[in-house]
C-alpha cells in the first residue's frame, strides 16, 4: 500500500519537475552565445545559407513557437533530430544510455563495497590505531574530485604500472556480438568471459576514480552509525548470547545503521551520475556525458535538451529507487 | 560450591575512581539473589561484568568472576562470550530498546540455539513456541512473526523473558525487569519471572531498587552503597532485622504497601555520612596496601 501511493505521488512530482527541468534548459541554452548553424556552415558562408538552414531546423520560427514545437513532439516520443549527426536524438541518446548506466552501477557498487569495508572494518577496531588509518584514508578520499582520482589512476594504472585500459569502452579490434549497449552485462549472460573482462579493464578506472569520493562518504556515515548501534540495548543483549564482535556488528547492528545511510548514498549517487560527465571524457568512454560535452561544443541543441531531460529522469528515478528501499527495508514504514 | 562467585570485583573508570570495590556475592544454583542499593550504586555494573558487557571505557582492576567454578576474567573474548552465552542470560530493563527493530520476534528468541548451541531450526522453532506458551502469550505463530513495533512493551517484556530462558540457562541476570513497564503490568511480569525461575530451578540476580520485591522474590540478598556490598544476607534475617544501619535506613525508607506514605522516610543524614566514611577508609586501605 505505502509503495503504491509513494509511486503514485511521485510519478506525479516527477512530471511536474520534469516539466520544470524542460522550459529551463529549452531558454538557457539559446540565451548562451553561439549559432548551431554557423558552426555547421564552412567559412564564408552566406546569409542566404544560414537563413535556409535555420528554416530546415526550424530555428526562424519565434522562440515560443519553436518550445511548443518541441514539447509537442516530446509528448509522442520525438525528441527531434540532432543537427551534426541528423539522426533522431532519441536513438542516440538511448544508444548511449547503458555506456553510462553500466559505468555508474559499477562504481556505485565499487563505493559501496570499498565504503563499506571500511566502515565495517572502523567500527571492529574502533577506538584503535585502525580506525585512526581508516578515517586519514576516508579523508584523504573526500579532499581530492573524482577527476583528478582519474588522473591519479591514469598515471598509475595506465602510465606507471598498464594494467588497465585508459581510453574506450572496449578494444575497437574485437568482435562484438552484442544486440543491446548493455555490454558489460550482455557479455555475462552470453558467458563471453573474454569481451567481459576486457569491458572490465577499460572501465575499471573510470568508475574507480568516480567511486572512490563515494565510498569515503558512504565509509564515514555508515561507521559513525554503526558506532552508535552498537551501543544500543539490543546490540549487548546479542553479545550475551554468545555471539563474537564481528557477527554482532555484521548481524544486529549493520541492517539498522545502514538505514540512515542509504538516503544520503541516493543523494551522493546523483552526484556520481554527474562526475561521469568528466570522468568519461577524461577516459574517452562512449557514454552519455561525453556525448553531452560534443553537444554543447556543436551548439546541437536538440541533443543537449535529449540528454539533459534524460539526465532528470536518471535523478529523479534514482532518488525514488532510493526511496523505496527504505520502504522495504524499515519494517515501521511497511505497514504503515 | 556456588554457580556464580564474585571474588573482591573492582572496576573503575579507566583511570578514574573506583565504581565497584571489592565485591564478593555469591548465587547458589536455583538461587534468587536480591541486588539493592540506590541509584549508581553499581548495581547494573554488577549485572554487566558478570554478562561480559562491561563499556570498553571501563576496566576490572582486581578480582575474579567465577561461572560453574571457571574465572571469565581470565578467559579471552570469544570463548568468555561463548560461555556466557550458552550458562546465562539476560532480562534487561527496558523492553522497548532490548529487540532488534529489523528483526522478526521468532529469529530473535531461537538465534542463541540456532546459532551458538547448534540447535537445528525446526527443534529450535518448536522451543520458541512452547515458551511463548508458557510466557503466557496467545496467538504464538503470529507473534513470532511480528516485528517488535507491532507489539506492546508487556509482550515485549514477555518475550524477553522467553528469550533468556531458551537455553535453559543456569543463571539469569534480571536488572530492574519491571521499572520501564506500566504500573498494571509490573505485577505480572515479576509473578511471570518467579515462576519460571521456580520452575526451572534457574539462579537468578535480581536488581531492584524494591525492598518489596525483594521480600516476594529473593532468598539472599546484597545491599550495595557507593559500590561496595555493605550487607549480604538473607532476605528473612534482613527483613527481621538488618545489620548495617545504612540497611535499616533503607528498610525503613521503602513504602509500606498498606499506607504508601506513612512509614516514608529519607535516609538520615548521619547514616549517610557513616557509609561514606566506611568507603573513604575503604579506598585509604587501598592505597596503603
Ligand atoms: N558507561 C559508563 N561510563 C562511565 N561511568 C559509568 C558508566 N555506566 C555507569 N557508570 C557509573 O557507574 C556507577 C554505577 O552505575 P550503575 O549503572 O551500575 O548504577 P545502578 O546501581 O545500576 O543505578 P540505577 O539504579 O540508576 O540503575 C554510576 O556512578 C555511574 O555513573
Ligand atoms: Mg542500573
Amino acid at each position: 500500500m505505502q509503495v503504491l501511493r509513494l509511486l503514485f505521488t511521485r510519478l506525479a512530482t516527477t512530471a511536474i519537475t520534469l516539466a520544470g527541468v524542460a522550459v529551463i534548459v529549452f531558454f538557457v541554452i539559446r540565451v548562451v552565445p553561439g549559432n548551431p548553424i554557423a558552426m555547421m556552415l564552412p567559412p564564408g558562408a552566406t546569409e542566404d545559407d544560414i537563413a535556409r538552414l535555420s528554416a530546415l531546423y526550424g530555428l526562424d520560427k519565434p522562440l515560443l513557437t519553436q518550445f511548443g514545437i518541441w514539447v509537442a513532439g516530446v509528448i509522442q516520443g520525438d525528441f527531434g533530430t540532432s543537427i551534426t549527426t541528423r539522426q533522431p536524438v532519441l536513438d542516440l541518446v538511448l544508444g548511449r544510455l547503458p555506456a553510462t548506466l553500466e559505468l555508474s552501477i559499477m562504481a556505485l557498487i565499487m563505493a559501496m563495497i570499498l565504503g563499506g569495508a571500511a566502515a565495517l572494518t572502523g567500527t571492529r577496531f574502533r577506538g584503535g590505531r585502525t580506525e585512526g588509518a581508516i578515517d586519514v584514508a576516508n579523508g584523504m578520499a573526500l579532499s581530492v574530485p573524482d577527476f583528478l582520482w582519474g588522473l591519479v589512476l591514469i598515471l598509475l594504472f595506465g602510465v606507471l604500472m598498464p594494467v588497465f585500459h585508459i581510453s574506450g569502452r572496449v578494444t575497437p579490434s574485437l568482435e562484438l556480438p552484442f544486440t543491446t549497449n548493455f555490454y558489460l552485462f550482455e557479455s555475462l549472460i552470453r558467458l563471453r568471459f573474454d569481451l567481459w573482462a576486457d569491458i572490465v579493464a577499460h572501465m575499471f578506472m573510470p568508475a574507480l576514480a568516480l567511486a572512490i569520493p563515494l565510498a569515503a562518504i558512504i565509509g564515514q556515515l555508515l561507521k559513525q552509525s554503526l558506532k552508535e548501534t552498537v551501543n544500543l540495548d539490543y546490540v549487548t543483549l546479542a553479545r550475551t548470547k554468545g555471539y563474537g564482535e564481528t557477527r554482532v556488528i555484521l548481524r544486529e547492528a549493520l541492517r539498522n545503521a545502514a538505514l540512515p545511510t542509504l538516503t544520503l548514498v541516493g543523494v551522493q549517487f546523483t552526484f556520481l551520475i554527474g562526475g561521469t560527465v568528466i570522468i568519461e571524457r577524461l577516459f574517452s568512454y562512449e557514454g552519455l556525458g561525453n556525448m553531452a560535452i560534443d553537444a554543447v561544443i556543436n551548439r546541437d541543441l536538440p541533443l543537449i535538451q535529449g540528454i539533459v531531460i534524460l539526465f532528470a529522469v536518471i535523478f529523479t528515478g534514482v532518488n525514488l529507487i532510493v526511496d523505496l528501499l527504505y520502504t522495504v527495508l524499515n519494517p515501521r514504514l511497511r505497514h504503515g | 560450591m556456588s554457580f556464580l562467585s564474585i571474588r573482591n570485583l573492582s572496576v573503575r573508570l579507566k583511570k578514574g575512581p573506583p565504581l565497584l570495590r571489592r565485591v564478593s556475592l555469591d548465587v547458589a544454583a536455583g538461587e534468587v539473589r536480591g541486588l539493592v542499593g540506590e541509584s549508581g550504586a553499581g548495581k547494573s555494573m554488577i549485572g554487566k561484568a558478570v554478562l561480559g558487557i562491561l563499556p570498553p571505557s571501563i576496566e576490572v582492576t582486581e578480582g575474579e568472576i567465577l561461572l560453574d567454578g571457571v574465572d571469565l576474567l581470565r578467559l579471552p573474548l570469544a570463548e568468555r562470550r561463548k560461555r556466557i552465552g550458552a550458562m546465562a542470560a539476560l532480562i534487561p530493563q527496558d523492553p522497548l530498546t532490548a529487540l532488534n527493530p529489523s528483526h522478526r520476534i521468532g529469529p530473535q528468541i531461537t538465534d542463541r540455539l540456532v546459532d551458538i548451541l547448534g540447535w537445528t531450526r525446526p527443534k529450535a522453532d518448536a522451543r520458541a513456541r512452547e515458551l511463548l506458551a508458557e510466557v503466557q502469550i496467545p496467538d504464538p505463530d503470529r507473534v513470532l512473526r511480528s516485528y517488535p513495533h507491532e507489539l506492546s512493551g508487556g509482550m515485549r517484556q514477555r518475550i524477553l523473558i522467553a528469550s533468556a530462558f531458551a537455553a535453559e540457562p543456569r543463571l539469569i541476570v534480571a536488572d530492574e525487569p519491571t521499572t520501564a513497564l506500566d504500573v498494571t503490568v509490573q505485577k505480572q511480569i515479576l509473578k511471570l519471572i518467579a515462576g519460571m525461575q521456580a520452575r526451572h530451578g534457574t539462579a537468578l540476580l535480581f536488581v531492584t531498587h524494591d525492598l518489596g520485591v525483594v521480600s516476594k522474590v529473593c532468598q539472599k540478598l546484597s545491599v550495595l552503597y557507593a559500590g561496595m556490598v555493605v550487607e549480604d544476607t538473607s532476605v528473612t534475617d534482613f527483613f527481621a532485622a538488618p545489620r548495617h544501619a545504612y540497611s535499616a535506613a533503607l528498610l525503613a525508607a521503602t513504602p509500606k504497601y498498606t499506607d504508601p506514605l506513612a512509614g516514608l522516610q529519607p535516609v538520615p543524614d548521619a547514616v549517610i555520612a557513616a557509609v561514606q566514611a566506611e568507603v573513604a577508609a575503604f579506598d585509604k586501605g587501598v592505597a596503603h596496601g
